[in-house]
């Protein structure tokens, strides 16, 4: 990936041009599912409302902290790239351009409550009929059948179905969880994934595929091992804190400065030594209290203030540094303003910036993978609420200008 | 309804794969293993060491019984290799010829030190794809970096948001990097697959663990990207993302729940329902029932405001049941959903109807193993059980002498040299 600025007139291979994907999700996760396949290089196209707006377009952070739908830097981020249509879908004409959008689309994504594509007659089997060989994936908090399948939460709730929340807190105290909607940005690896292998299944065979994700199950397969410790060993997690069973000292220290921490986790004997060694006192490397893995567990509440006496003299930056210089794992507890001055997240370009119609240029973030061939495609910010309606319909729909204006007048795209 | 034996085709069972990893990598392999692909992971002769990860099988630590190792692995076939002998790098860079990618989780620098980098096995595989996950990517200035869980959670910024106020940042009680890291590079392997088809290039992909958690911040890059402020983390409130504090945990009879009083069109009807049911218990009050919940909004919260609304709540949940309340919310469409427990977890009716969980046979122990299954279903190719997690060398004589070549005898000096 290049920066943008540098990147304009070059054309690489963009891994899946000839993709389209139309986008009926909201919040988050058929949005990111989206996203991530515009990375690849599919041309996507989002299709929402005013009459049912995009529940994180009314979310902030805006621009100038004025609430509008084209502010939301909370959306822009989740939906770079794309192409944003504005439809009625009560009105019959709006119906039928959703419907043109669906037979174009290789994709469909959504993530409403189980029901609603079926009402709008938008369902697999109805989209079938005009999009046989179509992959047509749907995500919900959990999934489109089963007892609660009705629930209508997001991915707070979900976390905390998840059991993420009763695993993330201190020992005794309230189940804090992992911090925003934690489900939601778990499900779309596994939702994004399913996509493309029907997409390479497809390309062999032709067929199409209805995928079915829960978004709590997807929760579910990241805490498998404290599941199947309660399965099998009948042992229920709660919270540790920030304990780990085979490593001490392990958790986040005070350092120089207000609320500023820096985690250090020490697993072996040559870490241990090498810590000694680079906090100046060599000597206690012999402590027969701390030499090994049981002492250290047994004696960790001293060690934890032994350690913390050390971090309090320095900047978390220097605790950090020369601790992984020496050899020992170690790093600073980053806020947002250090996020954009990492210089690690720098050089791999994490944050791109992008020049969006009202909220001006602003950070995009670039997903976890580089490809040595192929670049991660951020050419385009995020939609303005039908920034696209025009040219959707007439350049990828083929309707003629007249057609469009008869359409515009009726009060199709709202 | 999931999980079902089926005749039908798995949807990447046309593909293969080598995976080197430990449980810095092997999420990515699972991920491409549910969904058929034929993955062989690599290990050390003796059992790669994130055999050593627990939980264990009825609590018995040893490299056969890890809980960890077991549902990473299912799916796949084991052999073990020393890549470090000149015999064993001979047999990889045969193997490398019979498949399409390479998952690989070793510190920078590792597989070029033994000739077997990117670009020396393109050399004998023009259309092979290799994958790197690491802590922090293949170069720039922390990419040696010792980066255990706790170190990405801390770097990537999640670690601050999470946790009290009043005490240090704290991490998720489940080690989570790698999972999202794995998740980021399946995705990325399927791309490069992809290309593959459409031009027959294979290519490197480098995967940074750090960057995936960075997106788990949610709007936090964005409020400081657009109004310069720093959301902390504030235990069982949370900052959205205009600034404002949200409170999302409440304690109810035997346990917590997580419940946000939002209004507006979507919410304000069952907003009301539930301040009926709590004027039929006697435990609503003036403000509650005053309260206009059409006009509300996220935008109107002000500390006070979450307070007053808090307490009044509160007392309410703390007569109720996790159950209860949420056998209300799913019927009314409150935003409220237990904090479940694992215990909760297994016990509960909605994932055991939707045949969540699967059996898993494990003839070594003489029993099955219930698993977590697989987090999406398909109309034309499900995901399956195939195969519980490889025994170390499990597959030696199969790949390597069925699929290589290798005579009895010749296994033999390999198995008998260390270098299998």
């Amino acid at each position: 990936m290049k920066a943008p600025e540098k990147r304009e007139g070059l054309r690489q291979v963009h891994i899946l041009k000839n993709v389209k994907v139309v986008d009926f999700g909201w919040a988050i996760v058929s949005p990111i599912a989206a996203t991530y396949l515009g990375f690849l290089g599919a041309t996507v196209i989002t299709v929402e409302s005013s009459t049912r707006l995009n529940i994180i377009r009314q979310g902030g952070p805006f621009k100038d902290g004025i609430p509008h739908p084209d502010r939301s830097a909370f959306y822009t981020n989740y939906n770079t790239g794309k192409y944003s249509i504005a439809l009625d879908l009560k009105n019959y004409q709006g119906m039928e351009i959703a419907k043109k959008l669906i037979q174009w689309a290789d994709v469909l994504v959504e993530n409403f409550a189980p029901g609603v594509m079926g009402r709008l007659g938008l369902d697999y089997e109805s989209v079938k009929e005009i999009n046989p060989s179509i992959i047509y994936a749907s995500s919900s908090q959990l999934g489109q059948m089963g007892p609660h399948a009705q629930f209508r939460g997001m991915g707070v709730q979900g976390a905390a179905m998840a059991g993420l929340y009763a695993v993330t807190g201190w020992p005794g105290g309230e189940p804090v969880g992992p911090f925003g909607a934690y489900t939601d940005l778990v499900a779309p690896k596994f939702l994004i994934s399913a996509i493309l292998a029907a997409l390479l299944y497809r390309h062999h065979t032709g067929k199409g595929e209805y995928i079915e994700q829960s978004q709590v199950e997807a929760g579910l397969s990241f805490i498998f091992p404290a599941l199947m410790d309660y399965i099998v060993n009948g042992a229920v997690l709660n919270c540790p804190g920030n304990r780990e069973p085979n490593a001490a000292p392990h958790g986040a220290y005070r350092c120089q400065g207000e609320d500023r921490w820096c985690v250090i986790a020490i697993y072996t004997d040559e870490e241990w030594k090498a810590f000694c060694q680079a906090i100046g006192n060599p000597q206690r490397i012999q402590d027969p209290k701390f030499a090994t893995l049981l002492g250290r567990k047994k004696n960790e509440a001293e060690l934890d203030s032994l350690v913390a006496q050390w971090t309090a003299g320095h900047s978390a930056e220097y605790v950090m540094d020369h601790l992984q210089r020496a050899g020992v794992p170690a790093g600073m507890v980053t806020t947002a303003e250090d996020l954009h001055k990492d210089p690690q997240l720098a050089h791999r370009q994490h944050y791109q910036r992008l020049n969006h119609p009202v909220i001006g240029f602003h950070s995009y973030e670039a997903p976890a993978f580089r490809f040595s061939k192929a670049p991660v495609i951020m050419e385009r910010p995020a939609p303005c609420l039908g920034e696209h309606n025009h040219y959707i319909c007439t350049e990828i729909l083929g309707l003629k200008e007249d057609e469009f204006q008869s359409l515009e007048k009726a009060g199709v795209f709202r | 309804m999931k999980g079902k034996e089926s005749a039908k085709e798995r949807l990447l069972s046309r593909y293969r794969a080598l995976d080197l990893t430990d449980e810095k990598g092997m999420m990515c392999g699972k991920i491409l293993a549910d969904l058929g692909m034929d993955i062989i992971k690599i290990e050390a002769p003796g059992g790669d060491p994130s055999r050593n990860l627990g939980p264990f099988y009825h609590n018995q630590p040893d490299p056969e019984k890890s809980l960890f190792w077991f549902a990473l692995n299912m799916n796949k076939r084991g052999i073990t290799l020393n890549v470090k002998s000149e015999d064993g790098r001979g047999l990889f860079k045969r193997l490398i010829q019979k498949v399409d990618l390479i998952i690989e989780s070793f510190p920078v620098g590792f597989l070029g030190s033994l000739g077997l980098s990117y670009q020396e096995l393109s050399q004998i595989n023009r259309q092979i794809i290799m994958a790197s996950i690491t802590g922090f990517g293949q170069t720039g200035p922390y990419k040696d970096f010792k980066a255990p869980d706790i170190v990405c959670m801390a770097l990537g910024g999640e670690m601050n948001l999470t946790g009290d106020p009043d005490r240090p940042p704290l991490r998720i009680g489940v080690p989570q990097t790698y999972f999202h890291a794995g998740g980021e590079a399946a995705i990325a392997c399927l791309g490069a697959l992809w290309h593959k088809e459409m031009t027959g290039e294979g290519q490197y992909i480098d995967v940074s663990a750090q960057d995936s958690v960075a997106w788990l911040g949610f709007y936090n890059q964005a409020v400081w990207d657009l109004s310069r402020l720093n959301i902390t983390r504030q235990g069982g409130q949370r900052f959205i993302g205009n600034g404002i504090k949200f409170r999302f945990l409440f304690p109810c009879a035997d346990g917590f729940v997580s419940f946000l009083a939002l209004g507006g069109e979507t919410r304000a009807d069952s907003q009301k329902k539930l301040v009926e049911w709590m004027n039929r218990e006697g435990l609503a009050d003036d403000f509650i029932n005053n309260f206009d919940w059409a006009s509300h909004s996220v935008l109107k919260i002000t500390d006070e405001l979450t307070e007053k609304m808090s307490q009044v709540f509160k007392r309410f949940f703390l007569t109720k049941t996790k159950k209860e309340l949420f056998d209300f919310a799913i019927r009314n469409g409150c935003l409220l959903a237990p904090i479940n427990t694992t215990e909760d977890i297994l016990k509960n009716e909605h994932f055991q109807k939707r045949g969540f969980w699967i059996e898993v046979v494990h003839p070594e122990l003489n029993n099955s193993v219930t698993y977590p299954g697989f987090p999406y279903s398909f109309s034309e190719s499900p995901c399956k059980v195939m195969r519980r997690a490889p025994q170390i060398g499990e597959h030696n004589s199969e790949i390597f002498g069925q699929e290589l070549g290798l005579s009895p005898d010749e296994l033999i000096i390999l198995k008998s040299g260390g270098i299998i």
